[in-house]
C-alpha cells in the first residue's frame, strides 16, 4: 500500500521537505474522480453564515443540500437558535421546469412573518445556476416588502470551490455591515472575524480582549448578531482568523471604512498570545491594554503550564499528521503541537495557497510531506511511511486515522471541547494525550504495509 | 428548548420544508452501491453532493465512505459534464483500481443533460474501461424522489446492467434486504442460513461499513456482492424483495429481464413480518423450518408474553422511511401498543393507505403522512403527547422539549453506535427493538417514579 500509484498530475500537489524544487500546485479545482476530502461552494459560504443565530437561513433548491448541513456544526449561540432549524424551499421537478422564484417568494414571506427574523440570508444551490432564477429580484422585493434584509447568497455548488463560498459569504455580509448605528462604539473596539464559537471558543477569546479593556463590536460569525454585524463597521481594527473563510470580508471593510485588518490564529499558548499582543500593540496611544495584556497572558500561562509540561513529558517524541480546511489552521497546530513535544511529519489542507504553503515549508522540519487537496490513500500513505502517531483533521479522516490503528483528533466542526485560548491548549493536550495513549492501540493489530 | 419555534398550530405549508424527514436520492444510491463488492461510487456531479453525502455516511457508521466525484465546474455546467466523466473513469481505474464505478447522477448533471450510457459507450469506444472492469449508473436527480428512491434505483441499475439468464434455473434465491443496516444483512443472511438456503444478497453491505480495525485502511473492504454473483442473480429460480419502495423496482426488473419470480413482502421487522418472510423463504426454496428458528421465535413471543402490561396501549410517534414505518407499525400493534402519529418524508401512494388498514383495530385514531417534514411531526406531537418517540437522530431535539422516551431507528443516526453491529431485523432483532422500547418506557418509570413507589422488581 505504501506503493499506490500517484497521478501525474497530483504529483505537483505533493511536495517532501528537502526534496527538490518547492513549487506545490494549489488553489486549483479537484481532479475528476479524484477522492478529494474537500467540498462545494455552498458548503463555504453555509459554514461561514450558520452561526448567526437570530437570521433565517433559507436553502433555495432541491432537499439535500438542507438535509446534510442541518445543525451539523456546533456553533454555539448564547440567545437564539433559529440557525438550528433547517429550511429548504425543496424544489421538486416542474419547480425546475418552471422556475422556483414563486416558491422562493412565498417560502420567505411566511418564514418571515412566522419567525421574525433581523435579516434572512438565501443560498442559491447549483440548480438555482442552471434553471435561472432571479433570486436577487426576490429577495430585493421581499426586503422592500417586510422591511429586513434579505440577502442573496450566490453559493452555487459548482461555480468554483469552497472557498469562492467564503466569498459569496462574505459578500452578503457587506450588504449588512455598514447599516446600523456607531453611535456609541468607543475608540478601543475591534471585531472578531474568522471565529465560530465551535464549543463557545469565541466567548472566551472575546472574554480576553474585554479583559485587555477592548471592545468587542461584532464576532464574524459566531453567536452571531444581525444587528452587531450592521455597526461592526465601527469597529477600528479588524482581527481576522482562519483568515480563508473572512478575509475576503476584511478587505471589503477596509477598501470602504479603510479598517485596518491583522492575521491572528487563537491556537496554541505561542499563537494566542501573539494575537492579543498585536491587538494590544494596535492601540499604542493606550498603555493600559498592553499593560493588561501582559498580565492576562502571565497569569493564563501560569495557570496550565504545570499541566502542559506533564502532558509534554508524555508525548514527547510522538509524531502527527495534520490535515485541515485552511493552511493557516495548520501553522498554528504546528506550533501547538510542538509545544507538546510532538513532530509533524505530514501537513497538508483543502484550500491553502502558495503564500500558505510556502509558510507550511518554512515551518516543518526536513522530510515532511506537504500535501494539498489529498486523497485518502494518500494521507493513509504518508502516515504509515512517516510512522505518524496521531493524525488531526475532521469528520472523513477520524476513520481511516482509526482503521490505521492512529490516534485523533478532531480539529474540526465536530469538536465538542474548545481548542482555543489557553484553557483550549490544555484541552488539546488532555484529548492528544488521551487518544495517543489509549490502551486501546494494544488491542490493535500491529501497523504494516498493507495490501 | 431548542425548538421553541415550533408552534401547536399547524398551518398548512406548500411552498417549504421544516426540518426534513428526507434526503436526496444520491446518498441513497452510494449507499447501495457500496453494498457491491470493490466498488467505489461515483457522483456525476459538484464536488460538494459526494463531500456531504461521505460525511453523512461517514457519522452514521463510523467507517471510511470511499467515493469519487466528477467535480464539476462552470464549463462543465455550461457544455456538459462527459470530459469530467471521462476523465473521472480513467482517473479512477487508474489510481483506485476497483473493480466497478457506480456512477449515479445529481440534480445538476440532470438538468444540464447528461446521458450517462452515452458517456460509458464513449468510454468502451476510447478504452478508458479496463478489461475485467465494470461500470453502472442510476439516474438520481435530486429534486425527484428521496434517498430511498435513490437507494432503489441504484439497485434496479445492478439488475440492469449485470442480471443474465444462463439457459436454466439454479436452485438458488436473489434476497434483495432494502434499506437496512449491515448487520439487518448479516442477520437475514443468517437467517438464510439456518434454512440451508443458496442465495445471493444484493446489495450487502456486511463487511463493508461495520468492517473490523485491522490496523490497514482498506479502500475496498471484505464484503459486498461481486459482479459475477450479479450476473448469477438472473438464472436464480426466484427473487425475495423486502421493502417495497427499496427493493420492489429491482425485484420486478429481474422478473421481466431475466423471468425470475418475486415475492415483494415487507421488511422483517417484528413477528408477523419474519414470518411471512421465512414462509416465503421457505416454500420459494423447498425447505423446512429448522427448530433453531422455531426457537428464536418462542423467545420472542416468550418476551412479550412476560412484558405485555408494560406495552399495553402505550402511544407511539413514529417517523422514518416507508418501508421500516409500514413493518414497524405492524409490529407495534400487534404487541397492543398504540403508533398513533406515523410521519415520513418519502412521498408514497400506498403509503397512508397501508398504515390506515394495520391501525384499523387499534382504538385510536392516527395521523398518517407520507411527504411530510419533522416540523409537521413535531407538531402532531405537541399536540396529542406520546409515550414513546422512534426516529433518527433529529427525533432527540422533540424528545428533548417534549420530555419524551426516544428509541433511535432509521438513517440516520449520528449520535449512538450500535445500529451497525446489532440487527433490529427477524426473530432476534425484534428481541432487541422490545429491549429498546421497554429499557426506554421503564428506565421512565424508574425516573418519575417517587421514592415510595421506586420498585426493585419491574
Amino acid at each position: 500500500m505504501t506503493n499506490i500509484p500517484i497521478l501525474k498530475e497530483r504529483k505537483k500537489q505533493i511536495y517532501h521537505k528537502g526534496e527538490g524544487v518547492f513549487d506545490l500546485t494549489c488553489d486549483t479545482k479537484s481532479l475528476a474522480g479524484s477522492v478529494s476530502q474537500r467540498a462545494c461552494v455552498f458548503c463555504g459560504s453555509r459554514v461561514v453564515l450558520y452561526p448567526i443565530a437570530d437570521a433565517l437561513h433559507l436553502i433555495h433548491g432541491p432537499i439535500g443540500c438542507a438535509s446534510y448541513t442541518w445543525d451539523i456544526r456546533g456553533a454555539l449561540s448564547s440567545g437564539p437558535e433559529l440557525h438550528r432549524m433547517s429550511f429548504s424551499t425543496d424544489l421538486r421537478e416542474r419547480d425546475i421546469i418552471f422556475g422556483g422564484e414563486k416558491k422562493l417568494y412565498a417560502s420567505l414571506v411566511q418564514l418571515i412573518d412566522t419567525y421574525r427574523p433581523n435579516a434572512a440570508f438565501v443560498y442559491c444551490t447549483c440548480i438555482i445556476g442552471i434553471i435561472g432564477d432571479d433570486v436577487d429580484s426576490v429577495c430585493k422585493r421581499v426586503t422592500e416588502e417586510k422591511g429586513i434584509p434579505v440577502l442573496p447568497v450566490h453559493s452555487e455548488g459548482f461555480k468554483g470551490t469552497k472557498k469562492d463560498g467564503y466569498k459569496a459569504a462574505c459578500e452578503s455580509l457587506s450588504m449588512l455591515v455598514g447599516t446600523g448605528s456607531v453611535e456609541d462604539i468607543g475608540k478601543y473596539a475591534i471585531n472578531i472575524m474568522g471565529e465560530f464559537n465551535i464549543a463557545g471558543e469565541a466567548w472566551t477569546i472575546k472574554e480576553y480582549y474585554e479583559n485587555m479593556g477592548i471592545e468587542v463590536v461584532a464576532v464574524f460569525t459566531g453567536d452571531g448578531r444581525v444587528e452587531n454585524i450592521k455597526r461592526s463597521h465601527g469597529a477600528s481594527l479588524n482581527v481576522v482568523q482562519c483568515s480563508g473563510s473572512i478575509l475576503r470580508l476584511a478587505q471589503i471593510m477596509e477598501e470602504k471604512y479603510g479598517i485596518p485588518y491583522i492575521r491572528v490564529s487563537y491556537f496554541g499558548i505561542e499563537d494566542m498570545s501573539k494575537a492579543l499582543y498585536d491587538v494590544a500593540a494596535h492601540f499604542k496611544d493606550n498603555l493600559g491594554i498592553m499593560k493588561k495584556t501582559k498580565e492576562i497572558v502571565r497569569n493564563e500561562i501560569d495557570a496550565i503550564y504545570p499541566d502542559l509540561l506533564r502532558y509534554k513529558k508524555a508525548l514527547s517524541g510522538k509524531k502527527a499528521a495534520i490535515y485541515v480546511g485552511g493552511a493557516f489552521k495548520a501553522f498554528s497546530m504546528i506550533k501547538a503541537l510542538r509545544s507538546l513535544g510532538i513532530d509533524v511529519v505530514l501537513a497538508g489542507s483543502q484550500t491553502g495557497n502558495k503564500d500558505d504553503y510556502a509558510v507550511l515549508r518554512d515551518m516543518c522540519d526536513e522530510g515532511t510531506v506537504i500535501l494539498d487537496d489529498a486523497n485518502p490513500l494518500e494521507l493513509s500513505k504518508y502516515c504509515i511511511e512517516k510512522g505518524a502517531d496521531l493524525f488531526v483533521g475532521g469528520v472523513k479522516e477520524r476513520p481511516i486515522a482509526y482503521k490505521l490503528g492512529i490516534a485523533f483528533c478532531d480539529h474540526n466542526h465536530e469538536r465538542k471541547i474548545s481548542l482555543a485560548g489557553y484553557s483550549g491548549m490544555i484541552n488539546l493536550a488532555k484529548e492528544v494525550y488521551s487518544s495517543v495513549t489509549s490502551p486501546v492501540w494494544k488491542f490493535a493489530p500491529a501497523k504494516d504495509s498493507f495490501l | 428548548m431548542l425548538l421553541r419555534h415550533t408552534s401547536k398550530e399547524i398551518v398548512e405549508r406548500k411552498s417549504l420544508t421544516v426540518n426534513p424527514a428526507k434526503t436526496c436520492q444520491p446518498i441513497g444510491a452510494m449507499y447501495a452501491s457500496l453494498g457491491i463488492h470493490g466498488c467505489l461510487p461515483h457522483s456525476h456531479g459538484s464536488q460538494g453532493c459526494y463531500a456531504y453525502h461521505r460525511s453523512t455516511l461517514t457519522r452514521h457508521y463510523k467507517e471510511p465512505v470511499m467515493a469519487a466525484t466528477s467535480s464539476f465546474t462552470e464549463g462543465a455546467s455550461v457544455f456538459g459534464g462527459q470530459a469530467n466523466l471521462l476523465q473521472a473513469m480513467d482517473n479512477i481505474f487508474t489510481i483506485y483500481n476497483p473493480d466497478v464505478i457506480a456512477v449515479h447522477t445529481t440534480c445538476l448533471s440532470e438538468t444540464i443533460g447528461d446521458d450517462v450510457p452515452q458517456i460509458f459507450g464513449k468510454a468502451k469506444t476510447d478504452g478508458k474501461i479496463p478489461e475485467g472492469k465494470y461500470v453502472l449508473h442510476a439516474n438520481t436527480p435530486s429534486y425527484v424522489g428521496t434517498h430511498v428512491t435513490g437507494f432503489a434505483n441504484m439497485t434496479k441499475a445492478m439488475v440492469d446492467y449485470f442480471a443474465k439468464q444462463n439457459g436454466h434455473k439454479e436452485n438458488r434465491i436473489n434476497i434483495i434486504p432494502g434499506w437496512v443496516e449491515p448487520s439487518d444483512m448479516k442477520e437475514i443472511k443468517r437467517i438464510a442460513g439456518e434454512l440451508g438456503i443458496d442465495f445471493i444478497m444484493f446489495p450487502d453491505t456486511d463487511n463493508v461499513l461495520n468492517s473490523p480495525q485491522t490496523g490497514k485502511f482498506e479502500m475496498y473492504p471484505k464484503g459486498g456482492v461481486t459482479i459475477d454473483e450479479l450476473i448469477s442473480t438472473g438464472s436464480s429460480s426466484g427473487t425475495v424483495a423486502l421493502g417495497e419502495l427499496a427493493s420492489g423496482p429491482a425485484a420486478r426488473a429481474l422478473d421481466s429481464k431475466c423471468k425470475v419470480p418475486c415475492k415483494v413482502l415487507d421488511l422483517p421487522i417484528g413477528i408477523k413480518a419474519t414470518d411471512r418472510f421465512v414462509d416465503t423463504l421457505r416454500k420459494m426454496a423447498g425447505v423446512n423450518v429448522p427448530e433453531s428458528i422455531n426457537i428464536e421465535r418462542g423467545q420472542l413471543i416468550d418476551i412479550v408474553t412476560d412484558m405485555q402490561a408494560y406495552f399495553y396501549h402505550k402511544k407511539v410517534a413514529l417517523v422514518g422511511d416507508p418501508d421500516q414505518l409500514i413493518a414497524l407499525t405492524e409490529f407495534l400493534v400487534s404487541i397492543d401498543m398504540m403508533p398513533i402519529h406515523i410521519l415520513t418524508g418519502t412521498k408514497d401512494k400506498k403509503f397512508e393507505k397501508k398504515i390506515l388498514s394495520l391501525t384499523e383495530e387499534m382504538p385510536h385514531d392516527v395521523n398518517v403522512k407520507s411527504g411530510g417534514d419533522m416540523y409537521l411531526f413535531h407538531q402532531w406531537v405537541k399536540n396529542e403527547p406520546v409515550d414513546l418517540l422512534i426516529g433518527n437522530t433529529y427525533v432527540k431535539y422533540i424528545a428533548r422539549d417534549e420530555d419524551i422516551p426516544f428509541i433511535r431507528y432509521g438513517f440516520p443516526i449520528l449520535d449512538r453506535i450500535g445500529h451497525s453491529y446489532f440487527p433490529m431485523v427477524c426473530y432476534r432483532g425484534a428481541m432487541r427493538f422490545l429491549e429498546k422500547i421497554l429499557d426506554a418506557l421503564m428506565n421512565r418509570i424508574d425516573r418519575d417514579s417517587s421514592e415510595i413507589e421506586f420498585d426493585l422488581v419491574m
